[in-house]
């Protein structure tokens, strides 16, 4: 228990923020202690950074590394991120049930590992191969997610496969194909010191990605202009040079906006489109229908600022956009990011140092997890699986004939709600908490209750987890090998700092024993450890757009990353891509003319607001991870609701979120930070307090997004503050309350509580 | 050149990563010194940090009041935290510092407070904080080093607290060309106004 400073004593003298319960436990014996180079587990910044190994081979600290990626800078959650590794609460046996509502409990690995052969057998000959899905995730190693792919497609021949980036960076990652005939950022992040102006639209850096704000102001150290559009004044628009408070959902008809000021000023770069890309007739007659007048209408938005945006934007010589969720949770996704390319396809801000664009992925391997085939209509090396000569390559690879590779199959949420409607039935998942993180959560929960079998494999028990049928234990971040790529297209690897706790595997050895035991091309599954399914995966990407074929584990360390392409072992990697041409077989890259739409659902009179949802600076994703930790637990306990103050609420007033799919009561954040016509509720907690009890599932057309940034809402006044429920533990485990049993005391700002609040 | 640190509360996105970072420390693993507060809650974002400013003229006023002597200062003006085996809980260097750096361990009746990661700034190592600051909001280095990534910067070591005037061995950054203005935690001596209490 926390000790509460005696009363006698002057306000202020004791309250320095304790940790002994958590932090306080990991002590160096000073006996033979190590340092592991490895990277973050957490956001697409992926962090250089040493873990402090003991003599006995206990993770128990964190010491910064000066990588090039983050020069020693490390957030918050990076700073714990050890704390994970030797937690009380990791998953150290396979968990069973035999039916829905018993207890989970511990159980062999045999007695696991045959009971999911047998179901997934049992399934598919009733069902069809089809009938069981597997669902990944983007915060393994490429090499795993690589092998889930295959897993899926080569041992279960099921077409339904897919991964967890779909409710992240998708709508980029289809908008980047389009246009450049490839996905991937378009400039390492130091080419942000050489610009002028920089754009940054729906990203929260200073929470979502804080080590990548050295880049956003040092370039601004260097006399660049930094704009910033956000419904929300984030730590970075607070200070940025103009800040654009733009209404949800209308991220397409700003950027057109921007456009149509530019192109009316002749500020467009004519040689460009002409030498470097086609379709700009087409965009240029619709951006004209796109006046700032029209625009501010929709955005919510004085015209004047359109107008002062688009000629700082337009009157550098130099400039680069970036954008992240804001603009790209949302049913015009893809869309948004094109219409963003359109902009900086116009003023010809390609190719050079300063001049560039990029998506700031969310999830640690958000891009290498995307490019390596457990996307749904993907193969390795980012091709397409409904290609001939792609197919033909992969089979080639992997032993198997055309007829036995499958088809594209479906999203991650149309995946769920097939199960809702009993076409999938058994469900392998890997890396995800989609009870949390999936919106319209009471529809998901259905989907996967529907199910005659689900595991799902992870090293803490996640919500979703807590209502599998089999729990299997695989690996945290330090505990396994393997590469990654951060949000610059950027190949770096995590080293091996200790071994699994208990009977926990690591997961491609979960993956691989499973393949074994179904004997479905169990020959394809002989791998004995990450470095050979990097070897094959190097293969398979050989000649791909995303090509790894040249690196190696060794090559990657030596030089602080390789950014692909790199195709051959004396490639040096490219750190800028279309300097010269863009990657559809002409070299151009592509305009589209974008009419913006309005979201998914609309405000009315019953529900006049509108709810935009995203994560906080403690916490990460599900928060499976963070909400385990005291440090982010104290900074950070519990959710809110952010209104603006003409709403009439105090700070700490039971507010009411109410959505036509559910609804929740927080305490009210008060902030002017916040447009009037918008509220904001942080989506990493469980239960009750789940923002995805409210949001919609409509899905971009293209990219399957969720809208998970904007739907219609009403507040109201609540009578009672629902409380988040302590993070799920495997049988015999005490729940974890320590900070959040003591103190549940709501967060000052949206950053969480001041330390002399603790 | 001397290495210091500088504070700039402009830079603080409010992450508490310093926080973090300091109860890393093995010195006192577990508990932060690093005081993080939001300081316009409600109408910004902004946040600030406060660490020890490593007072120099006249002695740190924290030293000057312990009754043990149990605050050592080193040659290069580094205020440590109190000695355990001295330190007898008394409180009064709470009092006394202007910036309210150092706390008491009640139960353990211990005074505790940033020393500068001694273990890595006496061997020219950036502390945890300025080390995995993300923003340099907490920069540790020379001025010119600062100057390099920062030419518009400016930064102010001398405080007044009333008639007392301080000067400080880590410097805040003074909004831009504002440094003859009121900087928080008090005023600098070459303030052109100065509150009438201060002349």
């Amino acid at each position: 228990m926390k000790s509460k400073p005696l009363q006698i004593l002057a306000p202020g003298i004791a309250d320095f923020r304790r940790d002994d319960q958590k932090a306080g436990h990991y002590v160096s014996d000073k006996k033979g202690e190590r340092m592991v180079a490895t990277h973050c587990c957490y956001c697409g910044v992926q962090c250089g950074m040493y873990l402090r190994v003991s003599g006995e081979g206990k993770v128990f600290g964190v010491e910064p590394r000066d990588h090039d990626i983050n020069k020693m800078k490390l957030c918050p959650k990076g700073v714990t991120a050890y704390q994970q590794v030797d937690h009380p609460d990791r998953l150290t046996s396979p968990l069973m049930r035999d039916r829905r509502g018993d207890p989970l409990r511990e159980v062999s690995w045999d007695a696991a590992l045959d009971r999911v052969v047998s179901e997934i057998r049992r399934i598919q000959k009733a069902h069809g191969p089809d009938a069981f899905a597997v669902y990944s995730g983007s915060s393994l190693t490429t090499e795993k997610c690589y092998l889930m792919g295959k897993f899926a497609r080569v041992a279960l021949a099921t077409k339904h496969v897919d991964y967890n980036g779909r409710l992240c960076m998708v709508s980029a990652a289809a908008a980047n194909r389009k246009a450049f005939g490839l996905d991937r950022a378009a400039n390492p992040w130091s080419d942000m010191l050489e610009t002028e102006v920089i754009l940054l639209l729906g990203a929260n850096v200073g929470e979502c990605f804080p080590v990548a704000t050295q880049y956003f102001w040092g370039a601004r150290d260097l006399g660049a202009k930094l704009i910033t559009v956000d419904p929300r004044e984030t730590p970075l628009a607070r200070t940025a040079d103009i800040h654009v408070p733009l209404r949800p959902g209308t991220d397409a008809a700003f950027c057109n906006g921007l456009l149509h000021v530019i192109e009316r000023e002749g500020l467009i770069d004519a040689d460009f489109i002409a030498r470097r890309t086609v379709g700009w007739e087409a965009v240029r007659d619709r951006v004209r229908e796109y006046t700032p007048e029209k625009v501010g209408e929709i955005c919510g938005l004085d015209p004047t600022l359109i107008e002062r945006v688009a000629l700082t934007w337009g009157r550098a010589s130099k400039a680069m956009a970036f954008h992240a969720r804001g603009i790209e949770h949302h049913i015009q996704g893809v869309d948004n990011c094109l219409s963003v390319i359109n902009l900086v396809l116009a003023t010809g801000h390609f190719g050079k140092p300063g001049a560039g664009y990029g998506t700031i992925t969310g999830q640690g391997n958000g891009q290498g997890g995307r490019e390596h085939g457990q996307k749904s209509d993907q193969l390795p090396g980012q091709r397409l699986i409904e290609d001939p000569q792609a197919r033909a390559h992969i089979c080639k690879v992997w032993g198997i004939t055309d007829d036995e590779l499958p088809r594209a199959g479906t999203s991650a949420v149309e995946m769920v709600h097939q199960a809702e409607a009993g076409e999938i039935k058994g469900w392998l998942g890997i890396c995800n908490n989609p009870f949390v993180s999936m919106p319209d959560s009471t529809r998901i929960a259905r989907g996967y209750d529907s199910l005659e079998f689900h595991c799902q494999i992870d090293f803490f028990l996640s919500e979703t987890c807590d209502r599998a049928d089999v729990v299997l234990p695989g690996t945290s971040w330090a505990e396994d090998e393997g590469v990654s790529t951060n949000a610059e297209g950027r190949v770096i690897k995590y080293n091996k700092a200790t071994e699994p706790p208990g009977l926990a595997r690591p997961d491609w050895w979960i993956v691989c024993e499973i393949a074994r035991r179904l004997g479905h091309h169990a020959d394809k599954f002989q791998f004995s450890g990450p470095r050979e399914i990097f070897e094959e995966l190097r293969v398979a990407s050989a000649g791909g757009v995303a090509d790894y074929s040249g690196m190696t584990y060794e090559r990657i360390e030596q030089g602080d990353g390789i950014f692909w392409p790199c195709p051959s072992e004396d490639h040096p990697g490219t750190p800028r891509l279309f300097e010269e041409r863009f990657a559809h077989p002409d070299g151009l890259a592509r305009f589209h003319p974008i009419e913006w739409r309005p979201p998914a659902e609309e405000v009315d009179d019953k529900y006049p607001l509108r709810l935009t949802t995203g994560r906080t600076v403690a916490h990460y994703l599900s928060g499976n991870q963070t909400r385990r930790i005291d440090a982010l637990v104290q900074q950070t306990p519990r959710p809110w609701v952010e209104v603006h103050p003409s709403h009439g609420y105090a700070n700490g007033d039971p507010v009411r979120v109410v959505s036509r799919r559910g609804s929740a009561t927080y305490p009210a954040l008060v902030v002017s930070t916040i447009r009037e016509d918008t509220v904001f509720v942080p989506y990493h907690w469980a239960g009750k307090v789940a923002a995805n009890l409210m949001t919609v599932d409509a899905l971009d057309p293209t990219s399957k997004i969720p809208q998970f940034k904007v739907c219609s809402c009403r507040i109201e006044p609540g009578t009672e503050i629902d409380e988040p429920p302590p993070p799920p533990v495997p049988p015999g485990v005490r729940a974890y309350e320590e900070g959040i049993g003591a103190d549940r005391g709501q967060p000052s700002t949206p950053q969480g509580r001041g330390t002399g609040q603790g | 050149m001397k290495k210091l640190l500088f504070i700039d509360p402009g830079r603080c996105i409010g992450c508490q990563a310093c926080v973090a970072a300091c109860r890393e420390c093995d010195s006192h693993k577990g508990r932060s010194m690093i005081h993080l507060d939001y300081v316009d809650t409600g109408n910004s974002t902004a946040a600030m940090p406060t660490v020890c400013m490593h007072c120099s003229d006249p002695v740190a006023p924290c030293a000057q009041v312990c009754p043990v002597d149990a605050i050592p200062i080193d040659t290069n003006g580094v205020v440590g935290t109190a000695s355990p085996e001295l330190c007898i809980g008394c409180g009064n260097c709470v009092h006394a510092c202007p910036f309210g750096v150092p706390k008491l361990d009640v139960p353990e009746m211990i005074q505790y407070k940033c020393d500068l990661c001694y273990d890595r700034s006496s061997q020219g190592l950036t502390p945890m904080c300025a080390s995995v600051c993300p923003t340099d909001a907490l920069f540790f280095g020379t001025e010119e080093e600062l100057l390099a990534k920062r030419p518009a910067a400016q930064a102010v070591d001398v405080f007044g607290f009333g008639e007392q005037m301080i000067q400080t061995g880590n410097a805040v950054i003074a909004p831009a060309g504002r440094s003859q203005d009121s900087i928080p935690g008090g005023y600098s001596v070459w303030a052109e106004f100065l509150p009438e209490q201060m002349k």
